[in-house]
């Protein structure tokens, strides 16, 4: 895809007045900062799930530590909890003992854990901002990579690892190197059929999975400033399958009436003034940025990723890749290596990949408007024969959400399963993993060797693209894919 | 912490770019509570079959490369999942240093809280060393992290870059948590001046 890049030069300091995002947010978490030294930053909320934290647990009760502010830390369980009955106990004794350890340590501890059963229980990066948790101005980390997710709210949110996590238990604060700030600007309208997924994966096609390493995105421009929260949050989630750690878009109206009424936020005259607040952190016209990524939305198609990283994508319309026809000799063998784990060959249209399993859920797509999408698609059609489809909602409320409007059932007639809220088959780490050699449409966001299941061969692709590949058993373009609105 | 001390090490060549954390620790080991043995599970999708045999064409599985403390790897070195299993696992199994032309963010930050020593070379420097240990049995780097430089028999020697502050953390084998506790004065202003994010339920 045609894009404009520059790299400038970092401003001058008569140009440092006019300040980004996360400019704004970086200096007001300053807790300590020597010349020359990484900064001490405040972090305003903490979540924690069953995978990243037992270690962290143990590490301060190894050293006699309490966990400094409680309140700023919410836990939930989603990467390895069941989507099936949850009537029964966990059957996987690992997975039972991890989701029984994150109960105990969040006891013991003092901090709020939406457990198996809470109506708030759901995938850490769904629930923070479906609860009005992620708040525009935040430091937010989790140790969990996706955590970008919160920065569609004009937070600064990153991933962290275990050590880090049992720091800010420990001290509410972290050691950070800044980071450098990156404008991804994208100006005109999405096509028809084309959603946040294809944009976001287009854009990590273009500038490389270490694209942005080293950096905090900025996504700009008036196609952001059109999305929904939820498109935005999609934008967000992938930022780290560029490399940076953080990906933000700046707080506006759009994100104040998604957070108006969330139990979490503020409430009532409370609420205006955070609301007004929140919209004082926008970058401001003039700020400077230390690169810059430029991207017209007409250009984008529905993309779908034929190799095992997210950048190996093409458009709907493309082939598998000749990889012969890569100069650079790394990027060659890795697209060979690819193919062949893949299972694929060079030149094979896309819309002829036939696939085994369909996968619509995690981080990424699994909040209401993508199930709706989903839903659209598949309305009144069958999932074709020798294909098996699942549906899996970001959290308990969306579940319920969508069976208020009956996509439960519209899936479920369509030949779909329907399940409970978590991570899933993005990452499988409970039962939901695919076969060696099994093919999969997955609405998630790493088409690693393995992710999905030892062997298993992932295609990342939007909601409505894993319908329409769920129902045909190959991927088609969505484009010319008659779709009835939802009644 | 365990401090980092100077050493000569074994070097293993993974020659592959984007080596991502699901390959370094796969998920099915990510369902222990504690951080020690998972070497076992390095590489495991890479080392072992399905049926959990030794893949004898892996680098790790070549008698040459046992006992390797350092490992040579492509560009963005440990992209993808944030897991800190993946620093857990190499250096259970026994690795000291990773040297890469570059490595991801989130990885790199894990390996300065465990003492990983990341040390990221130009790429034509880290394409001789790969060429070498494959060339050479018994290919051993000497690493100063003291003087930040790493240097083989043959003479080739790198400079490499690190933080003043993550030196002396590896150094000294320092707890981040004790030193950031004495700024216990510092945090406890900055929250009696930030407002409280959210209202009590």
């Amino acid at each position: 895809m045609a894009h404009n890049s520059d790299v400038r030069p970092i401003a001058g300091a008569i140009a440092m007045t006019a300040k980004t995002l996360f400019e704004k947010i970086w200096d007001e978490h300053v807790v300590y900062q020597q010349s020359g030294q990484p900064t001490l930053l405040y972090v305003d909320l903490h979540l924690i799930h069953e995978v990243t934290t037992p270690q962290a647990f143990e590490g301060l009760r190894v050293a006699s530590r309490k966990v400094r502010a409680p309140e700023r830390t919410f836990g939930t369980l989603d990467h390895n909890v069941p989507t099936t009955d949850r009537t029964r106990p966990i059957s996987d004794p690992e997975s039972a003992t991890q989701v029984e350890a994150m109960r105990r340590n969040c006891a013991e501890f003092g901090i709020k854990l939406f457990a198996l059963g809470a109506r708030e229980q759901g995938i850490v990066h769904v629930i923070g901002p479906e609860l009005g948790l992620t708040q525009p101005g935040m430091t937010i980390v989790c140790g969990d990579s996706h955590t970008s997710t919160h920065g569609a709210f004009g937070a600064l949110a990153f991933g962290v690892g275990t050590s880090e996590v049992e720091h800010v238990l420990a001290t509410q604060c972290l050691w950070q190197v800044k980071p450098k700030t990156m404008e991804i600007w994208v100006g005109g309208r999405l096509g028809a059929g084309v959603t946040a997924k294809d944009l976001i994966l287009g854009i990590i096609g273009s500038i490389g999975i270490d694209g942005a390493t080293g950096h905090a995105i900025e996504y700009c421009g008036p196609t952001i400033a059109g999305l929904s929260m939820e498109e935005r949050m999609t934008v967000c989630n992938m930022s780290i399958e560029a490399g940076a750690r953080a990906g933000m878009v700046s707080p506006d109206q759009t994100t104040v009436e998604y957070l108006r009424g969330r139990p979490y936020a503020p409430q009532g005259a409370a609420f205006e003034r955070a609301a007004e607040r929140w919209l004082s952190v926008r970058t401001e016209a003039g700020a400077r940025f230390d690169s810059s990524h430029r991207f017209k939305a007409e250009e984008f198609a529905p993309q779908v990723t034929w190799g095992t990283n997210p950048g190996m994508v093409v458009e709907v319309t493309g082939k598998v890749p000749e990889p012969g026809a890569i100069a650079d000799p790394a990027a060659r063998a890795a697209a060979a290596r690819a193919l062949e784990y893949m299972g694929l060959v060079a030149g094979t249209a896309i819309t002829e990949i036939k696939i085994d399993r369909v996968f619509i859920g995690s981080c990424t797509n699994s909040r209401l408007s993508d199930l709706k999408a989903a839903a659209a698609v598949a309305k009144g059609r069958k999932v074709a024969r020798g294909v098996q489809a699942m549906v899996v909602p970001g959290s308990q409320q969306i579940k319920a959400e969508a069976e208020t409007l009956g996509l439960d059932r519209i899936f479920k007639e369509a030949g779909f399963e329907w399940r409970e809220s978590g991570c899933s088959m993005c990452l499988g780490m409970n039962a939901d993993i695919l076969k060696p050699q099994e093919r999969c449409a997955s609405t998630s966001n790493r088409n690693f060797e393995g992710r999905q299941g030892p062997g298993g061969r992932t295609h990342l692709v939007s909601p409505a693209m894993a319908a329409a590949a769920a129902l045909e058993g190959h991927f088609v373009d969505l484009r010319e894919f008659r779709i009835e609105p939802l009644g | 912490m365990r401090a980092f001390k100077n050493f000569t090490g074994l070097v293993a060549p993974l020659d592959k770019s984007n080596v991502d954390t699901d390959q370094i620790i796969p998920k099915q080991f990510l369902k222990s509570v504690v951080r020690s043995g998972l070497g076992a599970g390095l590489f495991y999708s890479w080392r072992f079959t399905p049926q959990g045999a030794e893949i004898p064409d892996f680098v790790l599985n070549q008698e040459r490369y046992r006992g390797a403390s350092i490992l040579v790897a492509g560009a963005n070195f440990g992209c993808g999942s944030s897991r800190e299993h993946a620093v857990w696992a190499l250096d259970d199994y026994g690795f000291r240093a990773i040297i890469a032309p570059s490595f991801a963010d989130i990885f790199r930050n894990n390996c300065l809280k465990n003492g990983l020593l990341p040390v990221a070379l130009q790429a034509g420097a880290v394409r001789r060393i790969i060429d070498a240990a494959g060339a050479r049995a018994g290919y051993r780097i000497a690493i100063d992290l003291e003087r930040q430089t790493i240097a083989d028999e043959q003479g080739q020697r790198e400079a490499f870059d690190i933080e003043p502050f993550y030196k002396q953390r590896l150094l000294e084998g320092l707890d981040d948590i004790s030193l950031t506790l004495a700024h216990g004065e510092e945090i406890a202003a900055y929250e009696r001046r930030h407002l409280p994010p959210y209202p009590r339920l």
